[in-house]
Parts: C-alpha cells; sequence; structure tokens
C-alpha cells in the first residue's frame, strides 16, 4: 500500500487545467501541421494558418486559446495499491478544478442544474472518471472539453443486421451534422458495442489515445482508416468553408454487445483538444 | 471572394455590399450577446422595456469571453455556435440589427430573415478566441452584469476578421464553399439552401 494525499490529486488538477488551456501537447500540433500538409483549399489553409497563430499566442501568453475552457473531464487510473488519504476524492478533484480555473482566468461554463441553469462560478462539477487499475500509481487525465463539439455528439442504438455499414453511415452523417458548429478540423471519437452508456464511454475514452495513433487491432484500424477518408470526402474543410481536412483523427474502440445490440457512440471534439497528464 | 472593410453601425449601402464568401473586416462598436443576454432581451421586448444598446444597424457577437488577466482589454473571444441563438435572431432582425457574428450553421427561418430584413451572417474562426481578441480594443459590459461571461458589452473592434456565410441576397458560403470540395461519391452532400435567388 502507498499514500497518496488527496491533496496532491486537487493540485496536480489544478495546474493541469491551466496548461491544458494555454499549451497544446504535441500530438495535437503535429496533427494540425499535417493537415496544413494536405489542405488542398486555400481558404482551410488560411483557417489553419489562424488557428497555428492562435495556439501560439496562448503558448506565449499564457492565456486560454479558446473562450470556451470547457467542463474539466477528469480520468483518474487508481492503482490497487493506492490508499486515498485526506478527505474525499470528489471534493478534492472538484476543488482542483475550482482553483484552476480561478487562478488561470478561465471562464466559468458550468451551471448547477440543466433547467434552473445557475452558474456555480467555479466550474464545477467536473466529470469524474475513475478506473481501478494494476499497481501503486495514481495517474490524472485532464482533457477540457469544449461544449460546440459536444453538443454535435450522437449515439445510436442500431440494430444489428445494419453491420459496419450501418454504423460507418451514422458516423459519417454525424460528422456532416456537426459541420462548422463544432469547429472543424475534428477529432472524431467512436465507441461501438456495449450497451447504451458503454458505447458513449468508449467514444469519450478514445479521444485520449495519442492524436492519428491507430487502433492496436490491424482490422479496427483499417475501419478507422475507411472513416476518416470517408469523412473528408465531405468537403466540409476547416471551420466548414470547405476544403479536403475535415477529420484530424478518428479514433474507434470496440467492446462486446448482445445479441440484440449494435449501439453506436460518436464523440466529435474540435481542433482545441486541450488534454494533459500527470502520474503520482 | 473580395475584402471588405465595414464600420458600424451597418447602413443598408454597406450590407449590400458584403458578398457570401467575401473576407470581412469589421471596425466600430459591436455587442455580445449569446443565449442568456438574448432571452433576457426578448422579455425585455415583451415587457415593453428598451433594449440595452441602440439596435439600428448593430453587429451582434456571439462570444462569452474569459475573464481578462491584470493589463487585459478582454480574455479569449471567439465565436459561439450560431443556431442556439435560432429562435431569438428574427426578433433581432425585426429590432434593426444588420449583422451577426458566430459559427455554423443557421435555420432556414433565420436565412430566410437575412434577406428579408437585409441582414448579413459572418463567422469567425471558432477556437481563435486569443488571436480574435488582439482586434479587441474596447470592453465594457453594459447590461446583464450578473450574466458573467454571458453579460452584453460593448466591444470597440479593430479590422475584426469575419467571412461572410449568408449576405443578404440569400448566398450560402457554406453550401458553396463545401459543394467545391466534395468528392462525387462523399456519402452525404452539403444541404443545399432552400431560400435565396
Ligand atoms: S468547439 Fe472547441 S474550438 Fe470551437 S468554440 Fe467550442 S471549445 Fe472552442
Amino acid at each position: 500500500m502507498r499514500d497518496v494525499h488527496v491533496d496532491q490529486i486537487a493540485e496536480t488538477i489544478a495546474r493541469l487545467v491551466q496548461d491544458a488551456n494555454f499549451k497544446l501537447e504535441q500530438d495535437v500540433t503535429d496533427a494540425i501541421s499535417r493537415a496544413k500538409s494536405l489542405e488542398e483549399a486555400p481558404v482551410g489553409q488560411a483557417i489553419l494558418l489562424q488557428i497555428t497563430e492562435n495556439y501560439t499566442i496562448a503558448d506565449t501568453e499564457r492565456v486560454p486559446m479558446c473562450q470556451d475552457t470547457g467542463v474539466a473531464l477528469v480520468f483518474l487510473e487508481i492503482g490497487q495499491d493506492v490508499h486515498l488519504v485526506g478527505g474525499s476524492l470528489t471534493e478534492a478533484v472538484n476543488r482542483g478544478v475550482a482553483t484552476g480555473y480561478k487562478e488561470g482566468y478561465l471562464r466559468m461554463s458550468m451551471l448547477n442544474d440543466p433547467i434552473n441553469r445557475v452558474n456555480t462560478k467555479d466550474n464545477t462539477p467536473a466529470m469524474i472518471y475513475t478506473d481501478i487499475v494494476p499497481g501503486d500509481q495514481v495517474k490524472v487525465k485532464v482533457d477540457c472539453k469544449g461544449g460546440g463539439s459536444e453538443n454535435m455528439s450522437q449515439l445510436k442504438m442500431l440494430p444489428p443486421s445494419a453491420g459496419w455499414e450501418g454504423a460507418k453511415r451514422f458516423i459519417v452523417e454525424t460528422v456532416a451534422n456537426a459541420g462548422p458548429n463544432a469547429c472543424p478540423p475534428l477529432i472524431v471519437g467512436v465507441g461501438i458495442g456495449g450497451n447504451f452508456d458503454k458505447s458513449a464511454l468508449l467514444a469519450k475514452k478514445s479521444l485520449l489515445r495519442h492524436v492519428g495513433a491507430p487502433h492496436p487491432d490491424p482490422e479496427w484500424a483499417a475501419r478507422e482508416q475507411e472513416l476518416i477518408e470517408e469523412i473528408n470526402k465531405l468537403g466540409v474543410g476547416p471551420m466548414g468553408l470547405g476544403g479536403t481536412v475535415t477529420a484530424l483523427a478518428v479514433h474507434v474502440e470496440f467492446f462486446g454487445c448482445h445479441i440484440t445490440a449494435l449501439p453506436v457512440a460518436v464523440n466529435i471534439e474540435c481542433h482545441s483538444h486541450r488534454h494533459k497528464e500527470a502520474v503520482l | 471572394m473580395a475584402k471588405v472593410y465595414i464600420t458600424t453601425p451597418l447602413t443598408e449601402e454597406q450590407v449590400r455590399g458584403v458578398k457570401a464568401g467575401d473576407e470581412v473586416y469589421i471596425t466600430g462598436a459591436i455587442y455580445t450577446a449569446r443565449d442568456a443576454a438574448h432571452k433576457r432581451m426578448i422579455e425585455d421586448l415583451e415587457a415593453g422595456r428598451s433594449l440595452p444598446f441602440d439596435t439600428q444597424g448593430a453587429v451582434i457577437y456571439y462570444v462569452g469571453p474569459t475573464p481578462p488577466k491584470p493589463g487585459q482589454v478582454i480574455g479569449s473571444a471567439g465565436p459561439t455556435t450560431s443556431y442556439r441563438m435560432d429562435k431569438f435572431t428574427p426578433e433581432m432582425l425585426r429590432q434593426g440589427v444588420k449583422g451577426v457574428i458566430g459559427k455554423g450553421y443557421r435555420s432556414d427561418e433565420v436565412k430566410a430573415g437575412f434577406v428579408e430584413h437585409g441582414a448579413v451572417y459572418l463567422v469567425s474562426t471558432g477556437g481563435a478566441g486569443a488571436l480574435l481578441a488582439r482586434t479587441i480594443e474596447q470592453a465594457e459590459v453594459v447590461a446583464y452584469e450578473d450574466l458573467g461571461a454571458e453579460a452584453v458589452r460593448r466591444l470597440t473592434v479593430k479590422e475584426f476578421p469575419t467571412v461572410c456565410i449568408h449576405d443578404a441576397s440569400g448566398g450560402d458560403q457554406y453550401y458553396t464553399g463545401q459543394s467545391q470540395w466534395v468528392k462525387p461519391d462523399a456519402m452525404v452532400k452539403p444541404k443545399k439552401p432552400e431560400a435565396g435567388e
């Protein structure tokens, strides 16, 4: 057993949410550079140039690259030999988010209640995802996820007869409907299988993969390739103004499912893909 | 595609001079409003109260900026998705608003409204809030301060960069631009505009 104080988790999260909003990780900037080499439309090139200038300013001046500094998604991989001490983990995570958003002059975008809609003024609650894993460390991953792209996400319970073709059509249509609303070029996260909520979780977690890294299973990697080719045929392009790069990457995760089911979830992420991680 | 420079408040002549696909640079005062502020403005109108700014020829920017750091005029200030304002836009156009800035698709009703009222829909680059903030010289809250990031602010901008998507004669740049690049065997084709000439 190794003790980890929850305050350490809070402090880490406070730092990560700021770093995430000020500086893109290299997997994202590399993906944007690849997009620049692939984009054929002059207007698409002009948008990609603005995106690059923007993240450079954000990094050098330590200001948020986007005004929607997001919902704080906090993924905790907790080693089973870790003993968390010092109080409630959930409270510590929210404390970290509140501190980080205040210190970083980030925007408070969270409400107490979806119908009454009163701003909590500290960007809590965070969305917390915990996994128990082997080992005695705690891995903290943070993704500050914007609302514009999240709103364009979709989930559908397809009949098994729809098969891969049906799933592919649903995924491509979801991206086409999202169009400029989701700030393309996009990272498209797909979860197939499991059940209703599992597919959504798979889609969300697929976004955490190194941008553009293929699925380890060659059959699924080929499906990802097929999807990105179909998506980039749409002509949506950077900010929907027309072009050849609509998606930077498509990540698919799958899971076994019931004989009656073919759940497909598409979680859309914009080019401002702000993720950071740390190990405690 | 031309570069057009406009100064607010917009005149009918200025609006007519902007075509879908133009790069449009805005100078002057523009007003911020997003979901919550639009809802309040519509409530104000229904209650017979006046709006927080002069809407004749006004330009509204759909943005909720981040708070300024000490010494900054404003934080990051890029556009939010426009369709959420679709419900309110026809009334704002009836009030004399001549331009709105956001990102993303609009409803058929709103597109028809741009033609009917002689107004334009402009977009700026989503996620480029730090870059766009550099064209904002002044910012002051003029109404609904309790809404925080969603309050109505008067921004003084200098050559704020946008692209015109819908002009006053039914042009649709999302359709035109995407049609140029869509592949013949794409699974979905760009949506044809319903309104327009
Ligand atoms: S979709 Fe992403 S880049 Fe666009 S405004 Fe929202 S957070 Fe920013």
